[in-house]
This record gives structure tokens, sequence and C-alpha cells, in this order.
């Protein structure tokens, strides 16, 4: 049994004005201690998965669909259940931390309150673990920095005492929802550096969401890519970056500069996203797509098998995977 | 269209700009020349009345951008280089230094020579919501400019504000609609052709896609490839994006605590960096082939506070291959035999160097 099953979720948005679907139906399994990347990009429902499957998503949106945490359903549990669940079995982090902390109490109260919570320690142990859970993170003085407010911190510093506070329940995964986008290149370096070495010795599984594929490509074993509410594409990281199935996928691995090799001209995937409630008919992406034919503006494409362990929602992906990878005219020759 | 944008030009020198210089370009002069230019602030250390301090924002940054060039500025957040760039189009008074464009000085002068400079010199920005009124139609918004400095009939205006539409790729109905109407790309879109109204030779763009998803990232990367080509306008890019940096200059430099610590060609700079800063950052993209999995330079700690800079080599608080000399002695930003220039004790081999010896 997977540790997390996810069946044909479902989510809608009241607006006031009109219903939005963000979400069309997402199947997704996580085993114990695997990492999983979610890649798209913004609006596509990435985020909103995993706060639908939560039971953080507010009165507004009407969420349908199965998800399981080792077989005990978490849509529609009641909140005593849910508050078990929360932090204790699944925690997450966002990618601003500084307005995840709370910025009148110290740092120390804020990872001693997680423990008491989840741990169910007294105060004295509860500051013991803290300032042990602020070495794990990598942050020096750790004793002394547990008197320190956020302000008093630098993002990167924030960013690894939200990890911090998400380790306080020792979860069975954590859900990073873009925990590198708002910090530094050097500073998101050493943080996908901590994270790799936490799920490394803890056996936690990892759920990380990005909109860039350098980050989850080094740091997940399989990858989701999503687009429009739906999940597109699912390989393991080898599978999908070798024989990319989706024009979606195709598209946006084209569209990515190149960091060795010449410089070639980039391949956009033309035209935008389209708006959740003004979506074509059939395939989300067939407006875009360059491979389309009748039948994508007709009817949406169910996940096909590609190869063990990768699937594509594209009836065209025969015709594709045995294409060339697209190849961009030079820009630039390296000297 | 583009006789329409050189009339344009032309009914824009006024008798005031006659006078203020030349602004026909020699053959090798660069566009835009900084010379050792510093912003400094005075901030309080802490509190209303703590002791105040200098935080040296931008100090001693010294570059060339030539004619349809492009020269990006890179670096980690609070390096200067957004400083550095306002400081080059005179937007920000200098506390020390020059800046020249065309031979002209520029400065934040604020005066009429300062105003046509700016028909000159643009600035993009990453907030486009921010950047454009929400209230005006983006048609008008890019014809804004020639109503500001008086150029062309409000015909001529239009037609040509249609043109430049046309030639950021998008449908001439786009004129009439409202900033919150379009896309994100589409408003960096709409900015950018309000920057290219004036027939400007220099846009400085600041993080102009960082705010666009990947998708759209690589159109207007074209885009903006295919605008110097056609304008032959040079760009000072700035940008934390190596990856984008790489794809669109001519000439990068990296910045650190106000800098700059590696000036040279992109292929250079990246295939084969020299500061161990440099080495970090480029160390640190993630790269999107499993297969090409590479050795990763990790820093540790965060930048340390620009009040204060530690003393030598700003960086050597980090350095993972720091000297004593590096501690006591600010390496200068020197050339290597190759014309690479760099700011490093150790890359131009002056190991051995005593910390005594030029003291």
């Amino acid at each position: 049994m997977p540790l997390i099953e996810i069946r044909d979720l479902v989510v809608d948005f009241d607006t006031g004005k009109r219903v939005v679907r963000a979400l069309h139906g997402i199947d997704l399994a996580l085993e114990r201690g695997e990492s999983l990347g979610l890649v798209g990009e913004s609006g596509c429902g990435k985020s909103v998965t995993w706060l639908a499957a939560l039971g953080l998503l507010g009165p507004r949106a009407r969420v349908q669909g199965d998800v399981r945490l080792e077989g005990m359903p978490l849509l529609g549990a009641d909140a005593r259940q849910l508050e078990r669940v929360r932090g204790r079995r699944i925690a997450m982090i966002f990618q601003d931390p500084t307005s995840s902390l709370n910025p009148v109490h110290r740092i120390g109260t804020q990872l001693a309150e997680a423990l008491v919570l989840h741990r169910g320690m007294n105060d004295r142990s509860a500051w013991t673990e803290a300032r042990r859970l602020l070495d794990r993170v990598g942050i020096a003085n750790a004793a002394q920095r547990l008197n320190d407010y956020p302000h008093q911190l630098s993002g990167g510093m924030n960013q690894r005492v939200m990890i911090a506070m998400a380790l306080a329940g020792e979860p069975d995964v954590l859900i990073a929802d873009e925990p590198t986008t708002a910090l530094d290149a050097t500073i998101q370096a050493q943080i996908l550096d901590l994270l790799r070495s936490l799920r490394d010795d803890g056996g936690m599984a990892l759920v990380l969401i990005s909109h860039d594929l350098g980050v989850v490509a080094e740091n997940c074993q399989r990858i989701a890519v999503m687009y429009c509410g739906r999940i597109v594409e699912t390989a393991t990281v080898a599978d999908l970056f070798a024989h990319p199935a989706h024009p979606y996928t195709r598209g946006l691995l084209a569209a990515l500069p190149e960091m060795e090799g010449p410089v070639r001209r980039l391949e956009p995937i033309p035209g935008s996203v389209p708006e959740p409630w003004n979506l074509p008919p059939g395939c989300a992406f067939e407006p875009r797509c360059l491979h389309a034919r009748g039948e994508c503006r007709t009817s949406m494409p169910t996940p096909r098998r590609v190869a063990a362990g990768h699937s594509a929602a594209c009836v065209r992906f025969g015709a594709l995977v045995s294409d060339q990878a697209p190849q961009g005219t030079r820009l630039r020759e390296v000297a | 269209m583009e006789t329409g944008l050189e009339t344009a030009g032309s009914a824009g020198v006024s008798p005031a700009h006659d006078a203020g210089g030349t602004p026909a370009l020699p053959g090798k002069t660069p566009l835009l020349e900084a010379d050792n230019i510093r912003r400094h602030f005075r901030v309080r250390r802490s509190g209303w009345f703590g002791a105040s301090a200098t935080l040296k924002a931008v100090d001693g940054v010294s570059f060339q951008v030539a004619p349809g060039r492009t020269l990006s500025l890179v670096g980690e957040s609070g390096c200067g280089k957004s400083t550095t760039a306002r400081l080059a189009l005179g937007l920000l008074p200098l506390s020390g230094g020059a800046v020249r464009f065309a031979g002209e000085p520029v400065g934040a002068t604020y005066d009429a020579a300062w105003r046509l400079q700016r028909q000159r010199l643009q600035l993009v920005f990453q907030d486009t919501m921010g950047a454009l009124d929400r209230r005006i139609a983006v048609g008008r918004q890019i014809i804004e400019p020639l109503e500001i400095h008086g150029i062309g009939s409000p015909a001529e205006q239009r037609a040509q504000g249609m043109a430049l539409l046309d030639a950021v790729g998008l449908k001439p109905h786009v004129f009439d609609r409202y900033p919150h109407e379009l896309s994100g790309g589409q408003r960096q879109r709409v900015v950018l052709a309000r920057a290219l109204i004036l027939k400007p030779q220099l846009i400085a763009c600041d993080e102009p896609i960082a705010a666009l998803d990947v998708s759209i990232q690589a159109q207007v990367i074209n885009l903006l490839i295919d605008l110097q080509e056609r304008f032959n306008v040079a760009y000072l890019f700035i940008s934390h994006d190596l990856k984008v940096v790489r794809q669109i200059s001519h000439a990068v430099a990296v910045m650190y605590l106000g800098r700059i610590v590696e000036h040279g060609t992109p292929d250079r700079l990246f295939r084969q960096p020299e500061h161990p800063y440099t080495r970090a950052l480029v160390s640190a993209i993630p790269v999107a082939s499993p297969a090409r999995a590479r050795q990763r330079l990790l820093l540790s700690g965060d930048p340390p506070n620009p009040v204060d800079v530690p003393t030598g080599c700003a960086f050597h608080t980090r350095c993972p291959v720091a000297m004593p000399a590096c501690r006591t002695q600010t390496p200068e930003l020197r050339a290597l035999p190759d014309g690479h220039r760099v700011a490093c004790h150790l890359a131009h081999g002056d190991a051995g160097l005593p910390a005594t010896e030029a003291a």
C-alpha cells in the first residue's frame, strides 16, 4: 500500500461569480521514503493538490475524490483526525518562510510549541529538542538563535527554521512548496542540499513542488508534470528527461536555456496558459500544441502507458517519442 | 514602420539637444561608460539613536557597454546590481566616479539635458503591473512618452504605437486593452514597446523575466534578442538567473557586495569561472539533465551585512580557498593574459604573497 494515495481529486472554487474547476481529477501515489517532484507553471494546480489533500483550502473550495494516508481517508475526516495528521504525519513548508513564522515570537518559542503539540513534550525538553533541531538543519549557534526573532535571521535561515519546525513532528512526508524560490542561488543550493540529506538519513518521503525543472531533476526520483489542473506526464527523472512523451513536457525542456554547449535560440511554447474558466473542450494543451490533430480538439486524452512507470496523457505520444529531441538554431558557438 | 520611427527620432531633437552635445557616436566609443562609480548611503546601525554607519551599496564599479550589445550584471540580492543600473542611468546621484553616455556626462541632475537623455536611456522592471497604470489602456501608455516629449501628431503617435505593438508580437486589438486584461508575458511586451518608442540606444532591464512562467520566459528572451538586432539597442541586463544571462549577453559582470569580482564573455565566464564566488554561483544552478550531475561547490553562511563589509577581499569570510592575504588586502579587478578580468589573489597567482609584504 502506498503511503499516500490520491484518487480522482477534483477541486472547484466558488468565486462568487462562477464556479471554477482548479483540479480535474488527479491520481497520484507516493511510496514511503520516495521523493516526488511536481512541476508546472503558475496556476496548474500543483500546490492546490496538496492543500486540498490536507483540508487546507477553506470554505470556498469544493473538494471531491479520495485521499488516503496508509488507507485512512483524509477527505471528510473530522478536525481531530486531521490535526493528528497535519504536521505530525504530513508536514508542509512554503515559499516565503518569513511570512510563515510569527514575527512577535522567538524562534525557540515557535519551535517548542510545535514540539509540545506534536510530540507531547514538556517545555524544558521541548527547548532542548528545539536546539537539537536547529543544529540538525545547519544553523550555527543554535542555543543563541532560539532567542532570536524571525526578522533577525536571513531568508535562508528562516527557511531552515521552517524545515526544523516541519521536522518537529517527525513526519512521514515533507511537502515543500517552492521552498527555494524566494532565496538566492547559493542559499537555494544550501537548502536543497539540506533537504536531500534529511531524506537520505531519515527515510522521510519528500514532495517537491517547483516551477524549476532543474530543481526537481536534481532532487527527486519521480516527476509528475501538471498542466491546467491535470497530470499530463509521470515518469522517473531519468525517463522524463531522456524520453519526454507529452508535447508540453517536451516544450518545457526546449524552452530552457542551457548552461553548457553552444547557445541556441530557445524554442518557446507558443501562446499562453488558458484561463481555468475558459479551457478548450478537448486536450487543454491543444491550442498551443504543434502536434495536435482533430481528435485532440474534441476529447480529453486519458493517461496512457509509455513504458514501465511512465505514462502520458496524449494520444500522439507514440509519434513523438520516436522523433529526435528538438534542436534549436545555434546563436553562438562556444569558443 | 522603420521610417516612421526614424522621423520620430529626428523630430525629437530640439534646439536644447543640439546645444547639449553630439548625439552621433564615433565608431569605437562605448555607448555607456561607468568609471569607478560609488554610491554610499548613511544608515543607522540600530534604532533611531544608533550610531550612523556607511552602507557602500556600490563601491568602485567600472564597466562599458558597446552600442547594440548586452552587458549583464549578475549577483545575489543586495550585491548592488540594481543600484548600479540606476546610477548608470542617472536616476540616483553618484557618491563618486563618473558615468558617460555617448560621450555626455550622466548624472541625476533632473534638468533639460537630463530629460533629453531619458529619450535615449530607458528602464524596464520585473513588476509589470506596477510599471503600468491600470486605469489607462495600454496603447495610450505606449505612446505617452511621445506625448511627453511632444513628438509627432496624434495620428503619427498612434501609428508608431501600432507599429511597435507589432514589433513586440502583440495583435493590434491589444492597443485598447487595459493591463489587467493581459497576461504577465503580454504586459512585459507592452512595457518593452513603451521603452522602445523613443528609439532609445540603451535599455536597462532589471529582472525583466523573473516574474514570468518558464514557457513565457523563452518567448520574452527571444523577443529581447530580436529587438536588439532590429533596433540596435544596447541592454544593461540585470538578472540572478545565470542561464538566461548566458543566453542573452555579450559580456557578464559578477557583483559581490558592491564590487565587480569577475568580468568577461559569457562563454569564458561560465565555462571556466575564476573567482571562487562565480564558481559557487555557477555550480549552484540546478541542471535539468540528471545524467550531467556535477560537483556542487556549497558556500557556508549568508552574504555579510553590506554595512559591515569584511576587510580585504569581501568574499574571504565565505571563500573555501581564502589565504591569509585575503583578509587584509583587497584584490583589484585585473585582467588575466586572455583579457578575462577577475578580482582574486589566487586567480592572479598572488598565492605566495605574504600579508605583510604590501602592508
